[in-house]
């Protein structure tokens, strides 16, 4: 170790030197996210993990200046929200960055999953990989949960409420979790103050998860659009600059958008009702969850019907809880061994009817079920169009993904990236080039 | 091919949009009968658009006179008004006609006082009991935040007060000491009618008819929910093309660390 550390070292700074012979972080960050070698083939779908990791950094900042002045008591916390809002410096541009940020949040989450459902990025060796990521979901989503109800709007209280009344579903023990998920007998101070807690601490969590995250992709290394394995170094690129410069741009688009609606639009994605102080007394015309939790809220009040012994109520429970588990499981229900669509003739065409089941159960889940989906229409109403997506939604993972994985006729794979990219031309003076390099 | 999936990929984010802009929408009368406010020129408006100070202060006038009787305003203090143009004697003239409970004195005693310009806008009713028992049983909403918490916003809140009738259309059943409005949901509001014709007399000459009043108010209400918008718009401006410039700098960086590797 000591032997080749002089001419291992990042730079030819005496402190840093000294620094990094006792404690590598600098060789650390050198190996990965300087050297880190990415397959050369990378499309924009690939720059949401530095947007994620933005967002999350993001997210923990703006909190932690937020809970300096946000008071955690039902009496005192839609006040002091408002007081952020009015009297705090650039207290809205903190308020509306975090509440924004949850949304954008989710929206590259999801596409990030959905990148990895088309290109397979789960499939054998990034199974453990794969299932970070998931339990970084549903972190994600108990973490928003909480923090949706810190505000103590109409919404906040009624969606808690409605939220923790799932656990008494559960057979004999239902109502004591229920209980003790509140810290009394509805949900009352001891229950936003619990929540305000857990909505300090999961985040420092999910930090932990994504780190095991990126640990274990430095690992396995990086899938990439054609799902095929770097032969060499020809096909891959160091990280810096390669993937820097192409991360920022990408990062740099995003917050653009993000910036235009938290500055000119920072309601789009809320409700107006949470703007009401809660009332235990007085129930909305209609509680909805935000918008990312819409396509479980469907699937939770799609199962109106008693199945056997399990009635209507822990159905839904089962359905909506099992819909995410299926999750961790689908690096072994997709039996097939080729991971990208682009490969998969017939999994193309199920990758986007799944994408659209899940935006249509994200538009079910925010109408009523006995409500008609189009006026004239007078047999369709929102509970048909659940039962259909969800229907859906399990038979494709439960049932076509296996299925597929045997009966699938794939196309013929690139030998390797480097001839994928540049069109079989391996003669090319670039590939020479980048590969005398390394 | 790589062209034809760029064009399959926005194609898919389009779509996604507009299925997210539909399942976002209001959901269509699904809380019994109403009908829907028509959309009002408000100068607040669009992404440029700016607090109109001279109706915000008829707007006042209007809250002072009329709604404060039986609405709180309790999220805005009276040394806010200095952001819609008041003096600091104006500001000390409002808050002296209220007075607040204050206390313990040295003796321990609480004891009232007139408003000072840091206090909150002094509520009609000591508290909801009181607010129910005063109105027939309904509770007069806290109007702070009135056009940020309604479906419709701004202009719902302009059609409410415009849009009352005197009488209820033949079929419709009225609760006792109910009024009908097709605006608000259920078309029954245990609020009558707050303004007439008239109903204040401006000081600068403007006439007073229903809807002069309810565009002030509502004028003033939007700055009452949302008094950081010019702030926050101006600020906006900024970052957006600051940003702008820097994601084209950033796509030049990304073209020329790549162009040795295409």
């Amino acid at each position: 170790m000591s032997a080749n550390k002089n001419n291992k070292s990042p730079t030819g700074n005496g402190l840093v030197n000294w620094i990094d012979s006792r404690l590598p972080v600098f060789s650390y960050m050198q190996k990965e996210y300087g050297e880190y070698p990415a397959p050369r083939n990378f499309n924009y779908w690939w720059n949401f993990g530095a947007i994620l990791t933005f967002m999350l950094v993001l997210m923990i900042f703006t909190g932690i200046f937020l809970s300096m002045q946000y008071t955690p008591h039902v009496d005192f916390a839609f006040d002091s929200v408002e007081r952020i809002m009015r009297d705090v410096n650039y207290g809205w541009l903190l308020r509306y960055l975090h509440a924004n940020g949850a949304t954008f949040f989710f929206i590259a989450v999801y596409i990030h999953i959905f990148r990895g459902l088309y290109y397979g990025s789960y499939k054998n060796p990034r199974e453990l990989l794969w299932i970070f990521g998931v339990l970084i979901l549903v972190l994600m989503m108990a973490t928003a949960f909480m923090g949706y109800v810190l505000p103590w709007g109409q919404m906040s209280f009624w969606g808690a409420t409605v939220i923790t009344n799932l656990f008494s579903a559960i057979p004999l023990v239902g109502d004591s979790i229920v209980t003790w998920l509140w810290g009394g007998f509805a949900v009352e101070n001891p229950t936003l103050n619990r929540f305000f807690s857990l909505h300090f601490l999961l985040p420092f969590v999910i930090l932990g998860v994504v780190v095991l995250h990126v640990i274990a992709l430095h690992v396995t290394g990086s899938n990439n659009p054609l799902g095929i394995d770097p032969k060499g170094p020809q096909d891959t690129l160091p990280f810096h600059p390669y993937y820097t410069a192409k991360d920022s741009f990408g990062l740099a688009l995003w917050v653009t958008i993000f910036a235009a609606f938290v500055f000119f639009a920072p309601n789009f994605f809320g409700e107006p009702e949470n703007y009401i102080k809660a009332d235990p007394l007085q129930t909305p015309a209609q509680i909805v969850p935000e918008w990312y939790f819409l396509p479980y809220f469907a699937i939770l009040r799609s199962i109106d019907f008693d199945i056997w012994f399990i009635d209507a109520k822990l159905g839904g429970v089962i359905a909506m809880f099992g819909s995410i588990i299926l999750l961790f499981l689908v690096p072994w229900l997709d039996r097939s061994k080729v991971r990208s669509a682009r490969f998969r003739p017939v999994y193309k065409w199920f990758f986007w009817i799944l994408l659209l089941d899940c935006l249509l159960l994200g538009f079910v889940g925010g109408h009523p079920p006995s409500d008609h989906v189009f006026k004239d229409i007078e047999w369709l109403l929102f509970i048909d169009l659940g039962h259909i997506g969800t229907a859906w939604y399990f038979f494709h993972f439960l049932i076509l993904l296996p299925l597929l994985g045997t009966v699938e006729k794939t196309k013929p794979l690139p030998t390797s990236i480097t001839e994928s990219v540049l069109d079989g031309d391996t003669s090319s003076s670039a590939i020479t080039k980048s590969g005398g390099s390394m | 091919m790589k062209r034809l999936t760029g064009l399959l990929n926005f194609l898919a984010i389009v779509s996604m949009t507009c299925i997210m802009t539909v399942a976002l929408s209001d959901p269509a009368n699904s809380a019994g009968k109403y009908k829907h406010p028509e959309p009002q020129e408000w100068g607040f408006n669009g992404l440029f658009g700016k607090f109109d100070k001279s109706s915000i202060r008829r707007g006042l006038q209007v809250y002072l006179e009329v709604c404060s009787s039986c609405h709180g305003l309790n999220q805005v203090a009276y040394r806010n008004l200095k952001d819609i143009g008041l003096t600091i004697e104006e500001i000390k003239e409002i808050s002296a006609q209220f007075e607040v409970m204050d206390g313990p004195d040295n003796e321990g005693e609480m004891f009232t006082r007139e408003a000072r310009p840091s206090d909150k806008f002094v509520a009609p009713f000591e508290n909801e009991k009181a607010a129910r028992v005063s109105n027939n049983g309904a509770m007069p909403p806290d109007l702070s935040l009135i056009t940020k918490s309604r479906h419709g916003g701004a202009d719902y809140i302009y059609a409410l007060l415009t849009g009352y009738k005197d009488e209820a259309p033949d079929g419709v059943e009225m609760g006792d000491g109910m009024n009908f409005n097709p605006y608000f949901v259920g078309q029954q509001i245990a609020m009558s009618q707050p303004l007439y014709e008239d109903s204040v007399e401006y000081s600068d000459g403007t006439k007073a008819t229903v809807s002069q009043m309810s565009w002030d108010l509502v004028n003033f209400l939007h700055w009452t929910a949302e008094p950081e918008m010019e702030q926050r718009r101006g600020l906006g401006w900024k970052v957006v093309l600051f940003l702008l410039v820097l994601t084209a700098l950033l796509y030049a960086v990304k073209r020329q660390v790549w162009s040795k590797e295409h």
